[in-house]
């Protein structure tokens, strides 16, 4: 192990190298650069052995990607904000696949307006196209998820592709202390990619396949069971994980003083690690605040959810992104799971971040102690969504 | 937690100087963390540019701007002369690149152009100044910043920005 002053970037990177991926393409876009650049230096230098592919864009970087995964290399790319929409074709065609691609999105605002800062919108827009996303809250996790990341995905049983999202800027361009492994213990947790999906000479089949009416829905129902696998596969991959590294995940969430609390703030990513502060000093001065960090949106943490908030006077859902006219994706998500489970437990839908708006420790107060106030009071309608920062 | 914000041009090293500073303080491990970040975005040789330094003894979770900085360094006297006075910490110093002479008992000037040129050849002041804070706080120990400056940078500058520490120290040691 060494000890590292990395960004966010360079700490995946790290992680990547330490995975040991065949082919990597990729297309630069702000704030994604870094990790890419990072990793051609690497095969540059001979500390990685991998094809690295130049592509003229993301649909392409991401086409490359599942072409090498189709004949089963290990595989990596990474993009953001307008790059990801441009894949978004093929982020279905990789899941539908079943391909294990794994990719880093760093997390970055839509245009327009035109903006290169971080926040959510990217992509929670593409929660529907059968890819894993996680969450990181910050660059010691950026590392450790894409090590994770290549141990779920190709996992048989989950067969999935695996977005590991990092904010932009604020984990992306920001450098702290991370800690690397050796390639010794990679090689340990990470076996070698082997699947059965792949093209071969030896055992012809069909990929890329069409499946007409009689067919389809049971592979999207395959999918489906595939996703929903992924979360035992996720607790038992950092388990293991643990045991190498020494270093523990919590699953699809990690909660922090939810048992008794009475206001819960509901997050993700970086925004996280400030909530916990902030939680914890309410905490100090007599406030029964609870926090709970999504790490997975897919598979979505329902029952993880449902037993961390249920007895909460009061739920805040903070998030950097909104579907307009109606509420923020991370919120209608929550409130069917609590619906679901029939849990009657008061919500509120807090909107901010947006194109790189830091979300501060007196916005991050205001709302634990804004929701408190209102745990008993019913919905008002057209304050359904309270947006941070704005002007009307 | 010690903050310091840096306020240069693009292309005068602000984020380096961040970057090194923050590196140096956790090498020796233990319990020591920081942060080293830039303003974010698009960057323009000699547009004003910010950086900033964050270390402590526990955990970082605050990712903002500095709002109030223990040390707020300026490597180009013409953005302190222009811009709003940085907002300190009690205590707090401003240091400047500058062969003026400022009033205020929270002002430390040096001539770190004139250090530059003497150690490095060059008018990269950067270096120079992490020596100038390092002689007003006892969080930075000059072997830290020598080895940061070995893991950061090409051999080749290893000398020439450690006697410009070296300097710094000297020089600004003496003025407080």
């Amino acid at each position: 192990m060494s000890r590292e002053f990395l960004s966010g970037n360079e700490a995946f990177a790290f992680g990547v190298r330490l995975a040991r991926p065949q082919v990597i393409s990729a297309y630069p876009i702000t704030p994604q650069t870094i990790v890419v650049e990072r990793l051609a230096e690497m095969v540059e230098d001979g500390s990685l052995t991998a094809e690295f592919v130049h592509v003229e864009s993301e649909h392409s970087a991401l086409s490359c990607a599942m072409g090498a995964s189709a004949v089963g290399a290990r595989t990596f790319t990474a993009t953001s904000s307008q790059g990801l929409l441009y894949m978004a074709e093929c982020l279905n065609y990789v899941s539908g696949g079943r391909h294990p691609v794994v990719m880093m999105n760093a997390n970055r605002s839509i245009a327009l307006p035109w903006n290169i800062y971080g926040d959510q919108r990217d992509s929670l827009a593409l929660l529907e196209s059968g890819w894993i996303q996680a969450y990181a809250q910050d660059a010691q996790e950026a590392l450790d998820m894409a090590l994770l990341a290549y141990r779920v995905a190709e996992d048989p049983r989950v067969s999935t592709p695996f977005m590991a999202n990092l904010d932009g800027f604020h984990l992306t361009h920001t450098y702290e202390v991370v800690e690397v492994p050796e390639q010794a213990e990679a090689d340990a947790f990470l076996p070698r990619f082997e699947t059965e999906n792949k093209m071969s000479e030896s055992v012809p089949k069909n990929l890329a396949f069409t499946a007409g009416p009689d067919h389809n829905t049971a592979f999207l129902y395959k999918q489906h069971e595939a996703m929903r696998r992924a979360a035992d596969v996720i607790a038992e991959s950092e388990g293991e994980f643990a045991e190498i590294f020494g270093r523990g995940y919590t699953g699809l969430v990690e909660t922090l003083h939810t048992e008794d609390a009475d206001t819960i703030l509901v997050t993700l990513g970086s925004a996280a690690a400030l909530a916990g502060e902030v939680c914890g000093k309410l905490r100090a001065a007599g406030e029964k605040t609870g926090l709970l960090r999504i790490r997975y949106m897919r598979p979505f943490p329902a029952a993880e959810i449902v037993r961390a908030v249920a007895g909460a006077k009061v739920v805040a859902v903070l998030e950097k992104d909104i579907s307009f006219g109606f509420e923020g994706v991370v919120f209608t998500n929550i409130n069917s799971a609590l619906k679901q489970a029939g849990a009657d437990v008061r919500t509120v839908n807090y909107v901010g971040g947006f194109g790189g708006r830091f979300i501060s420790e007196s916005d991050i107060a205001r709302i634990y102690r804004e929701a408190y106030r209102e745990a008993g009071a019913a919905a008002k309608d057209g304050q359904r969504v309270r947006f941070i920062g704005a002007t009307a | 937690m010690i903050e310091i914000s840096w306020f240069g041009r693009g292309g005068q090293g602000a984020f380096t100087a961040a970057r090194l500073l923050a590196n140096a303080y956790v090498l020796k491990g233990g319990e020591r963390y920081a942060l080293a970040f830039p303003t974010f975005g698009p960057e323009r040789r000699g547009a004003p540019v910010r950086a900033f330094s964050k270390l402590s003894e526990s955990r970082i979770a605050d990712r903002g701007e500095i709002e109030r900085s223990d040390f707020a360094v300026f490597l180009d006297d013409s953005l302190f002369d222009a811009g709003a006075p940085p907002v300190l910490k009690e205590g707090g110093r401003v240091i400047v690149n500058t062969s003026k002479s400022y009033d205020g008992d929270t002002v430390v000037t040096i001539d770190a152009a004139g250090i530059a040129q003497r150690t490095l050849g060059l008018p990269i002041v950067n270096t120079v100044l992490i020596g100038a804070i390092a002689a007003l706080s006892p969080a930075l120990a000059p072997d830290e910043i020598d080895l940061s400056i070995e893991r950061n940078m090409p051999e080749r500058l290893w000398a020439g920005n450690k006697a410009a520490v070296r300097a710094a120290l000297d020089a600004a040691g003496g003025a407080a």
